[in-house]
Order: C-alpha cells, then structure tokens, then sequence
C-alpha cells in the first residue's frame, strides 16, 4: 500500500509544485496513516518566454538514430512541434536559416559533478562526497548544488541542456543523485527537472575501499566492498518490510501513528531504489566487478540502471546488453587508476555493437563542455575497427540513451513532436571539432545564442571578475 | 605476430611518401600531392610530386592522406607514469625526498611504459616530460623524450628545470606567494654564491644555506641563462611578477607554463619574447588565479605574437597528449565564435609541432624540412579533426608499430568470441 501512496505522490511532484500533504488525512473515526513525502524538495523550475521557431533547411540528427540532410523543425510552446524535410510555417514564427548547419537535441549528461564541484574548486566548495561513512544513502546531491557555478554555463554553451548530478564515489553508497535543467536558478530547486526521479549513486572498486580502508575501517578490500552493501541492502529490506506491515496495520485500522516505523533517510532512499522509484547509478570500472554488482542486485531485487566510467564494458558487453543496463563511459580515459589500466578507445563502439545502450558521459567539467567531440572520438574508433557506426546513431549516445539512462526519455532526448523543444544549432557538422553550438534552445526558450552577448550567462560569481562575459 | 615484430625494421630505412598533403609545420600552405623522402634517419627532401623517390626506397601510398610533423608535446608526464594513482609506477613526484632542484627526471622515464605506444598512437613523436613539484618550489629538470619503440626514449636530459609560482608555489613554499618569491630569490642568489665558491659547500650546504649543496648546484645553469626555466603561473598578476624576476636575474631563459590569464597582458609577454606553454581548452574559473580564463587565450597570445605551444599540465586522464591534435583544432573552431579569438589551421598546427621543438631548443624536429630529424606522420584524414588517425609513424625515419596494450586488449574482445578456450589463450 504504500507503494501506491508513493507513487500518487510522485504523479502529484510531476503536475503541480504545490506543497503536498506529509500524511493522508484519515477519516473520522479511523487512523492517521503516516507515509514518507516523496518530494519534499520539488522543483520549481519553470521554463522560460518562448516564441513559436522554425528552423528549416537545415541538417538533422534527430537523436533516436534519424537523419535529414536539409529538413526543417518547428518548436512551439517550450515543445517540439513537427519535425521533417518540411514542416509547417505560422506567420508569427521566427524563422532560422539553417543552410550548412546542424541541428540536434540537447545533450544530456549523465554523470557530472557541476554545482557539488563548484569553480573556483576551493576547499570551501568541495560538496561532492560525504566522505564519513560507507552508506551515506541519506545524503541528496541536490543539497549541495550551488547555482551560482559558473561551469554551468560553459556546459550550456556546449550544447548540454540536461545533466545528473551525483555525489562523488568515496562512498559505496554515495547518496541521491538529482537531474537538473541546465537552466540558471536561484536554488537548486529552481534547477530540478520535474518529475525526473531521483537516483542512488553507488560506487564500487578502489575509491571505497581505498578511502575507508585507510581509515582502518571496512570495506578495506574489493571483498569487503560487497559485502558491507549486501548488509546494507538487507538492512534496507527489513526497513521496507517495516514499512509495508506498519502501513497495512494503519489502513486496517489497528496501528496508531507513533507505532509507525522512524523514519531512517538513508533507508529511505534504498527502499525507493528497492521499490523502483529511484534509479540506481552505479560507479564501477572493472567487468568483474560488474558481473558482482549486478549478482547483488538480483539477490535484492533492485534494477542497475547503468554503470558508469565502465572502463571495462567492452569485456561483458554481452551481458551489460542482456541485463538491459546502459553503459555509460569515457572516449578515451585510462590508466590514472590501477582499474582504468585496460581502458580501450572502442569501448563504447563495442557496448553498441553488442546491443548494449551506450553513453558518453563526463564526470568533468571541461568535458562536459564536449561530450558530442568525444562521442565522435569514440565512435570514430569502433569504426576503425570495423563497427558501422553511423553519427546519427552516435547522437543517441549523448542524448536518447542518457535520457533513457535516466528514466526522462519520454519527455527529452531527441526530436519528436510533443518533446521539450531541447534544441542544439550548431556552426557545422556537430561531430566536427570545428563545430560549435551557435543556438542552444531548452523548452522553447533561447538560453545562449552565441552572436549575442546578452545570451551568454553571467553568474553572481563572476561579477566584477576579470574575464566577465567574454567569450569562454 | 611474433614474427611481424622480429620483421619490423630495427633501423632507419628509405621511404619515398608520395601523394599526401603535406603539411610542413612551418605555417606555409599544404602541398597538395607531397613527396616526403625520408633516409637515414632523416628528410632527404619535401615538395611535390617534382621530388625523385629514390632507387630502392619503400613507397607509402599516401593519396587521400596527410602527412605532418610528428607531433611535439609541448608538455606531458609520458614514460613518467604508468598508473598515475599506484605510487611505485609514478616518477613524477618525490614527497618524501629532501632535493627539490637537482631531481634530474632522466632515471624516472620507463621506456616499457605502455603509454609510450599509446600516446604515439595519437600521432605523438616527441614529448616534454616534468616533474611536478612537491615540497619544494622547484620541482627539478625535466626531459625531451622520443615515443619510438625501444630503449632509447630520453633524447635531451635536463631540458629545463620547473619551478612553482602561483597558487601551488605559494602553497609549497610555505602558504604565500611572497614566501614563495622568496624561496626563489633566496635559491638563485645561493646558486650565484655557489658558483663564485662551491667550497662553501664542503659540508652538504653552506652555514646560512637552505638548499642542498647539489640544488643549489642544478641552479647554477638556471641563473646563468643556460638551462631554459619553466614557471608555472596562471594570473595576468603572476606573469607579470615573474616577467620582472629579470631585473634581478637578466639571464633567465623563461618559458611560462599555464598562463590562462595570459591574454590579459599578452603585449607584456610579447615584448619580454617569452615563450608559452598552455593548455587551451580550460575556460572555467577552476581557481582565483585563474579567473579570466578563456579559450581565446592561445589565439590572443598568438595575435600578440607570443610563441604559443600547447602541452598537457596535470596528471588527469580528462586531458591526453594524443588529444593535442583535437585541442590545436579546437584553437580553429574558437575564431569561428562571435568575440572568439582563435588560430588558423596553420598557427594550430605550428603549436603542436615547430614551436614546441623552438621552446626546447630542438631545431632538428617539428617541421618538415631536409636534414631534419624524420619525425614524420602519415593520417588517414585531416590530422586535427577527431575522426582522424595516424597509418604511418616514423621516428627518427624508423618506422613504428601501430599497436599498443590497448589495440591488443580491443582485438582480444572484439566481437566477443566465446568459443572453447578461455579468452586468456588468444593473443
């Protein structure tokens, strides 16, 4: 039952902002029934003024594996309207030239770090890990978001319209994970994508171990890493067994609100990653280690979403493809870490080949700002390697498939009517290193417009600096 | 397989590539259907299709292709390092050790390092390589090192010597940059001492000395203008601090490594004629030194006619050597956008190739020109663009394999064919 009540709650975040109610009022003469709020942080994002855009003759990768040489997109009310060689032109519609250009869907970052790794990376700004303990599940990266980062901005002139951001992998258990719009607020609220779940971040290999490890604690090994998060996972399910008899007894009846379980946050998030209402993102480098990770997971019945940097995705790709887990990785990272030494150039030209969902994802700052170069990068060697790799293929990799990865393919990811007009216009062809984003629209609204400066975001940060709105 | 190694020729050959564009290095036009001819370690000639190809020589068809310089990373840590994060494979730092200057990195660089073949997959024939500071300001001398295959990588020893600073001398120094200026003025004027009395020194360091007797001896090239001396800061301010450091040491043969502020005092760094190293993509304000930065750094430098090569500054996989190519044509795409000053292909070229060889002194390599040491390239496509990657590599006119751990790793997993032995049985 109180999956069901979770799920009214979550349907509610996704339709109004308003405050919901932290328990269901009871009826006269029955018990109150205490349930844990799904949202209490809910977004406020809001799109911003858009006018009804044509931009025709122009090339598209259409983000679900579609292109059209010289075709023709209309956005309209923040969405995607029509899409084709030709689409319908109002007269009230501005309309974009695209001749030489390129259209796409936004880019979608999986995996980023903006807002918990602020600029400038002073120790004052370093939130990305709660370094304290194995299982910070408690913890949500959302509360350390700082919007005012300025690295938001260079992502946006990069192409990236929606990004995830996670909590960092000292932890095996690093917290919520929370998707933003690449929009600037004055909250991270204002930023949250609605209705977009939640993740877990979890972490797997050398950073856990390593961190707590040297603090003379478990996990200290890779043996130790599994085993502390199966006590977890076990934890988590007695919690949700408390739940779920606590909330049967209450609606029959014959539980009074203080025999309601305490509610423990961290066990909150894994019973919502146990009852699929948060995605679990898991960070882990090695095949081995993959194959262990998923073994858990059907031991407590809870789904990975997708492994992250994965740096050895190419060895169990067949498998990754079977368990219908995405693959999100680096072109090129290798060999910082003893678990990145077998990183290969074809990873993710592999993942593709066996079937797998692939994304290129960036865990940087300054990568974020190209994920469509390292797709081509990536791309360009499976081909070598005799994999056809099509770009408009490649182009899901950085967005339908991170849409899917994280759970809001429906609503972004590529260009199909009724979508967020999530819109990228590039100078050239955009797997092109001499390509940039000129026009970069989210839900309808220019957000950077690389010939007007006034389109070029300038944080509080920035202010009075040195460099303010230049070209970055 | 092992017999196509033993066949891989040991020595320079004779190679005649014809039909490529060729790309000199020098800044001056392609020529379209090039004639590279490479002997004996060397160019023997570059033009066009006029240039004879020798009796005997091996013929690369090179039609459709380009052929460049090898590429010069104007700064890496390749050879150093093997797994950046496991300490007994990283040569690059030396916390524990009480010499800073004199750490000469020659004994550090690993010719089995695996990142040698797989940075020279990327097109990389020559690389700067340093040591990063750690107790001192002064990290020590780093080297010019060759990615040919075999034992012989370190082609100059102490190349340079790297000092901190900014933030991470200032840091290193003690906690301020003026402690750090004074660690520097202290150390030069001990090594002038020195060199007027090295018995001083009899007993490890002189009564009033900080540095060891052989640091304060490694310096003595530095203050005497003969040992080039790369400074790492990134402010407008910082540059010009150390711009001035000449007025007491007139000999310094400066490079500035980093400079993301540079463009805002590129004329200071033009009319001082010294040379930049930079890493050109980083446009976020990561640090209060570093505030302005931009990716029109290296095209405004340029502009103002600084000498501008592009390098890879920290041990972080986000930024690779075997990427340079991708950063210089990214320098290209920056003059495309509005208030974006960029470089044109040629300038993008030239900081990958001739003016990181001018900065280290190595007037044998970086362009295509005869008697030129035969560091040549031959690329399946336009060697800056993402899709494109090397057929041919030569160092030294020897050509080299075109495989590395990783192309030995893809082939053993491609297709993933599971069949009656273990996939450890396939090599």
């Amino acid at each position: 039952m109180r999956n069901l009540t979770l799920a009214a709650l979550l349907l509610t975040a996704a339709c109004t902002t308003t405050p919901r109610p932290q328990a269901n009022r009871p009826a006269p003469g029955s018990q109150e029934v205490l349930a844990i709020p799904a949202d209490p942080f809910p977004s406020t994002y809001r799109a911003y003024p858009s006018v009804t855009t044509v931009i025709r003759n122009v090339n598209i990768y259409d983000g679900k594996g579609g292109k059209i040489i010289g075709g023709a997109v209309r956005l309209e009310n923040g969405k995607v309207a029509e899409i084709g060689q030709t689409v319908a032109t109002p007269a009230n519609a501005r309309i974009i030239e695209g001749q030489g250009k390129w259209l796409t869907p936004g880019i979608i970052d999986i995996h980023s770090h903006l807002g918990d790794y602020p600029a400038p990376g002073v120790q004052a700004h370093s939130d990305g890990n709660e370094a304290t303990g194995p299982n910070r599940s408690e913890v949500w990266a959302e509360h350390s978001v700082w919007p005012q980062d300025p690295q938001f901005t260079r992502a946006l002139a990069g192409g990236v319209t929606t990004l995830h951001v996670l909590p960092g992998s000292a932890n095996l258990f690093g917290g919520r994970g929370v998707t933003l719009r690449n929009v600037l607020g004055r909250t991270a609220q204002d930023m949250k994508f609605p209705g977009a779940k939640p993740s877990l971040k979890m972490a797997c290999g050398e950073n856990p171990k390593r961190v707590y490890g040297s603090k003379g604690q478990s996990p200290a090994t890779r043996m130790g890493n599994i085993a502390v998060a199966r006590q977890v996972w076990s934890d988590a399910q007695s919690y949700k067994r408390r739940w779920e008899d606590y909330t049967r007894r209450a609606k029959a009846g014959s539980a009074k609100p203080t025999d309601a379980p305490r509610r423990e946050l961290a066990n909150d998030t894994l019973m919502g990653v146990l009852n699929g209402d948060i995605l679990l993102q898991q960070h882990c480098y090695r095949a081995d280690e993959m194959a262990n990770i998923i073994a858990m997971s059907k031991e407590f019945g809870y789904k990975v979403t997708t492994f992250h940097h994965a740096v050895e995705a190419y060895k169990i790709a067949d498998l990754m493809a079977r368990e219908n887990i995405c693959g999100a990785v680096w072109a090129d990272w290798w060999g910082f870490k003893m678990e990145s030494y077998d990183g290969i150039n074809e990873n993710a030209a592999f993942l593709q080949a066996a079937g797998a969902c692939t994304v290129i994802h960036s865990d940087d700052a300054d990568g974020i700002q190209r994920l469509n170069q390292e797709a081509a990068k990536a791309a360009a060697a499976g081909r070598r390697a005799g994999i056809p790799l099509p770009p408009e293929l490649v182009w899901q990799w950085v967005s339908l498939n991170p849409a899917k990865g994280l759970g809001i393919a429906d609503q972004t990811g590529s260009l199909e009517p009724g979508k967020r007009a999530d819109v990228v216009l590039w100078n050239g062809e955009p797997f092109s290193v001499y390509s940039r984003p000129e026009v970069v629209w989210i839900d309808g609204a220019v957000m950077y417009d690389s010939a007007d400066p006034n389109k070029r975001p300038v944080t509080d940060f920035e202010l009075g600096q040195p460099g303010k709105g230049d070209t970055k | 397989m092992l017999a196509a190694v033993f066949a891989m020729p040991a020595t320079a050959e004779t190679v005649a590539i014809v039909g490529g564009t060729v790309v000199t290095g020098n800044a001056d036009a392609p020529i379209v259907g090039g004639t590279v001819i490479i002997d004996g370690g060397k160019i023997r000639g570059v033009g066009g299709s006029d240039v004879a190809v020798p009796a005997g020589a091996r013929v690369i068809d090179a039609k459709g292709k380009w052929v460049t310089p090898g590429i010069f990373a104007g700064m890496s840590f390749i050879g150093a390092a093997e797994v950046n994060a496991v300490d007994d494979t990283n040569e690059t730092r030396a916390s524990k050790s009480p010499f800073s200057a004199a750490i000469d990195l020659s004994p550090g660089i690993n010719s089995a390092s695996s990142s040698i073949a797989v940075e020279r997959l990327g097109g990389i024939t020559r690389a700067a390589v340093t040591p990063i500071a750690s107790r001192e300001i002064f990290a020590g001398q780093g080297v010019v090192i060759s990615l040919a295959k075999g034992l012989d990588t370190v082609t100059t020893r102490q190349a340079f010597q790297f000092v901190e600073l900014g933030e991470n001398g200032a840091e290193t120094a003690g906690g301020s940059r003026p402690v750090a200026y004074l660690n520097f003025r202290n150390a030069l004027r001990e090594a002038i001492r020195y060199a007027a009395n090295p018995g001083a020194y009899t007993e490890g360091r002189d009564r009033d000395a900080l540095l060891t007797r052989m640091d304060v001896a490694a310096l003595v090239p530095v203050v005497k203008g003969q040992q080039r001396l790369l400074v790492h800061v990134e402010s407008a301010q910082d540059i010009l601090n150390v711009l001035a450091l000449r007025t007491e040491f007139e000999n310094l043969k400066l490079v500035l490594v980093g400079v993301r502020e540079g463009w805002r005092v590129a004329p200071q760094i033009a009319a001082a004629r010294v040379p930049v190293i930079v890493q050109p993509m980083l446009d976020n304000p990561n640090s209060f030194e570093a505030l302005a930065s931009t990716r029109s750094n290296a095209g405004r430098l340029v502009a103002a006619g600084v000498n501008v090569a592009l390098g890879i500054l920290e041990q972080d996989a986000s930024f690779q050597a075997r990427n340079l190519t991708h950063y210089a044509g990214n320098l290209v795409a920056q003059a495309k956008v509005p208030g974006g000053v960029g470089l044109t292909w040629a300038q993008a070229m030239r900081t990958i190739t001739s003016a990181p060889a001018s900065i280290f002194g190595m007037s044998d390599t970086g362009f295509l020109g005869s008697a030129q040491r035969a560091d040549v390239v031959v690329w399946d496509g336009d060697p800056l663009e993402l899709t494109s990657a090397p057929t041919d590599i030569f160092i030294d006119g020897v050509a080299q394999p075109m495989t590395s751990r990783q192309t030995e790793l893809r082939d053993r997993y491609l297709g993933l064919r599971l069949q009656d032995a273990p996939l450890a049985y396939r090599r």
